[in-house]
């Protein structure tokens, strides 16, 4: 029977990156020195991965259905400048800080959405330009309004309490959000009628439509969703630490695609799970946080990070395979 | 006279400056199968996505049961129940055979405020659908597409056709890159719609799968239609010879075997066109 069970999880897409964050710890105790208890109880990581995991959600739902959204790398710090420039350099009420913040991630999302129904172009050159374009507009925006590319902001305690709080000292109010939106997608995506277009889109756009699905308004929904996501953090980062800088982001690219994938999503779309996204932010968090509490070199962790990707990856596709070739009637 | 379900009158259809579709005009009746056979570039996928509604006819009309009818996008036709099924049928390789089973068209059961994929009843109905067709195999609807042999998946989507109201079904090269015994389950499968009272345009390079389930034959060379009967009017040969487009393949054989012993084993150079 739970040879039965083991079978069964294997051949759920979320197979590789759960497999994968057990190595990692694994290595991490018998090759680093980790006090397992140390780094449970850790926050750092835990931050880390709640911040990436708000991006890494929808970025990865837009490559179940074949999109991909790199300008979240610009909208992160744009969210965070919007707000403290809003709500810190004019004094505005935090609420329009806010709700700029978010407009600004639904404008932004309505252009990579439009922009890639309208035309040819695949996403990924689209919202790199939105992405260099953001990065020119934020920078010259915030150096023209306040003549400095970090802002400071004072946000009052209700929304300190909701999106800037420390639980205990150290532990991110996001990760409540993170964990809130994880379960919120992980019920759409898998047991919606949503969920079934979003996976349709990704196997084949032309048959989608065909079927009557509105492949065009779930695309630009989707753009809408992953730049607000992007938005939203920046701002609660913002809200966190009282000040906003142009620069930084980046970085949440290439690690929002590496936990997708880690997390057993297909890169041409219509395959993956939100748990596996889940997993593969955990994943990624402690491999790139959890060297801290190693005596291996910090220098070492990108070496890692690229070992996992590719043994995750290589794992992700022997176990697609199997779930492919599967059929419960195995009498030969 | 009973009316045909689906006729065409004069169509044409041209791309600009190029004609594909000449004049052309087919009925096909409600049980019967309309095997439409044509070499490559004859003009076959024109004339099946002008029927689809995916291009309007230049000129022409389309008729359904006694009554003219426009198609201004695919969703017209497949509202007035025609149906496409491609030569690889399943589309959707990484979903389970209950998911795309009712991509677009998801059963649902509230729960509360929320309405969620009801997944055992997706599962239970297309399982159900494809056995009635014969297909016994396919018992577990969270089996994924990708594992079904090419016949399976073409079945699949022809079951799938069929149950959600399919009047009439265009089956694009069904059988073309399946090996014999696949080839026969498909054929089966298409006689099991012809027996519901399903209109079935039945495309297809191979004058063996077409005379095992064809009623009614069509040839279209260089888009138009250059023969046109039923079942029985013609020998096997002769619908070869019209699908090589109008040469006979037989004194191409003879010619080929005269022009080998004249030149020492060697075959003809191909026609220069």
């Amino acid at each position: 029977m739970n040879t039965f069970a083991f079978g069964t999880l294997l051949r759920q897409p979320a197979a590789g990156s759960i497999l994968s964050l057990i190595a990692v710890i694994l290595f991490y105790v018998l090759f680093g020195g980790v006090d397992l208890g140390n780094l449970l109880g850790a926050a750092s990581w835990v931050n880390f991965a709640a911040n990436l995991g708000i991006v890494a959600l929808p970025v990865g739902m837009l490559m179940m259905a074949g999109e991909l959204d790199i300008s979240i790398g610009a909208m992160i710090p744009a969210g965070s400048m919007t707000i403290a420039i809003l709500s810190g350099h004019y004094e505005l009420p935090i609420i329009v800080g806010m709700l700029g913040a978010l407009g600004l991630g639904v404008v932004v999302g309505l252009i990579n959405g439009f922009l890639t129904v309208r035309t040819s172009v695949p996403s990924l050159i689209i919202t790199l330009a939105t992405l260099v374009a953001m990065q020119g507009i934020v920078l010259s925006a915030s150096v023209l309004l306040t003549g400095n590319a970090s802002v400071a902001l004072n946000a009052p305690d209700w929304s300190k309490a909701l999106f800037g709080q420390l639980i205990g000292g150290s532990f991110q109010i996001i990760i409540l959000w993170w964990l809130a939106l994880t379960a919120i997608f992980a019920l759409v995506v898998h047991h919606t009628p949503y969920g079934n277009w979003l996976f349709a889109m990704g196997g084949d756009k032309e048959s989608a439509r065909n079927a009557g699905i509105p492949t065009d308004r779930m695309t630009i929904m989707l753009f809408v969703l992953s730049a607000t996501s992007a938005c939203f953090v920046g701002m609660c980062g913002a809200i966190l630490f009282n000040s906003a800088q142009v620069s930084g982001g980046m970085n949440y690219i290439f690690n929002a695609v590496v936990s997708v994938v880690v997390g057993g999503v297909l890169l041409t779309g219509g395959f993956g799970s939100i748990l596996g996204i889940f997993f593969g932010t955990l994943t990624f968090a402690v491999v790139n946080q959890g060297i801290y509490f190693t005596d291996i070199d910090r220098n070492w962790s990108s070496l890692i990070i690229g070992v996992m990707l590719l043994a995750a990856v290589l794992m992700n596709n022997t176990f697609r395979t199997m779930a492919v070739n599967y059929s419960p009637a195995k009498k030969k | 006279m009973t009316t045909p379900v689906l006729e065409l009158r004069n169509v044409n259809k041209s791309f600009g400056p190029i004609d594909v579709l000449h004049d052309i005009s087919l009925k096909v009746n409600a049980g019967e199968v309309l095997c439409l056979l044509g070499d490559n570039g004859a003009g076959k996928s024109t004339l099946i996505k002008t029927l689809a509604g995916v291009h309007k006819p230049t000129s022409g009309e389309i008729w359904m049961d006694g009554e003219r009818v426009d198609f201004g996008k695919p969703k017209d036709a497949a509202d007035r129940g025609i149906a496409t099924v491609h030569q690889f049928g399943g589309t959707f390789p990484l979903m389970s055979i209950g998911r795309s089973f009712f991509v677009g068209v998801e059963p649902v059961k509230k729960i509360g405020p929320f309405k969620i994929f009801d997944r055992k009843t997706a599962n239970e109905t297309a399982v159900k659908a494809v056995q009635e067709f014969g297909i016994t195999r396919i018992d577990d609807g969270d089996r994924l597409i990708g594992g079904l042999s090419g016949g399976e998946r073409q079945s699949l989507a022809i079951a799938r056709a069929v149950h959600f109201g399919a009047r009439v079904l265009i089956l694009d090269e069904p059988t073309a890159a399946l090996g014999v015994k696949q080839a026969s389950h498909v054929l089966r499968i298409v006689l099991e719609a012809k027996k519901r009272g399903i209109a079935v345009i039945f495309i297809t390079h191979q004058v063996t799968h077409a005379m095992a389930v064809g009623d009614h034959f069509a040839v279209l060379i260089r888009g138009a239609l250059a023969a046109n009967f039923m079942r029985d009017e013609k020998s096997r040969e002769e619908i070869t010879d019209l699908m090589a487009g109008g040469e006979a393949l037989a004194d191409l054989g003879s010619e080929i075997e005269t022009y080998m012993e004249s030149h020492e084993g060697h075959p003809p150079p191909p026609p220069a066109e």
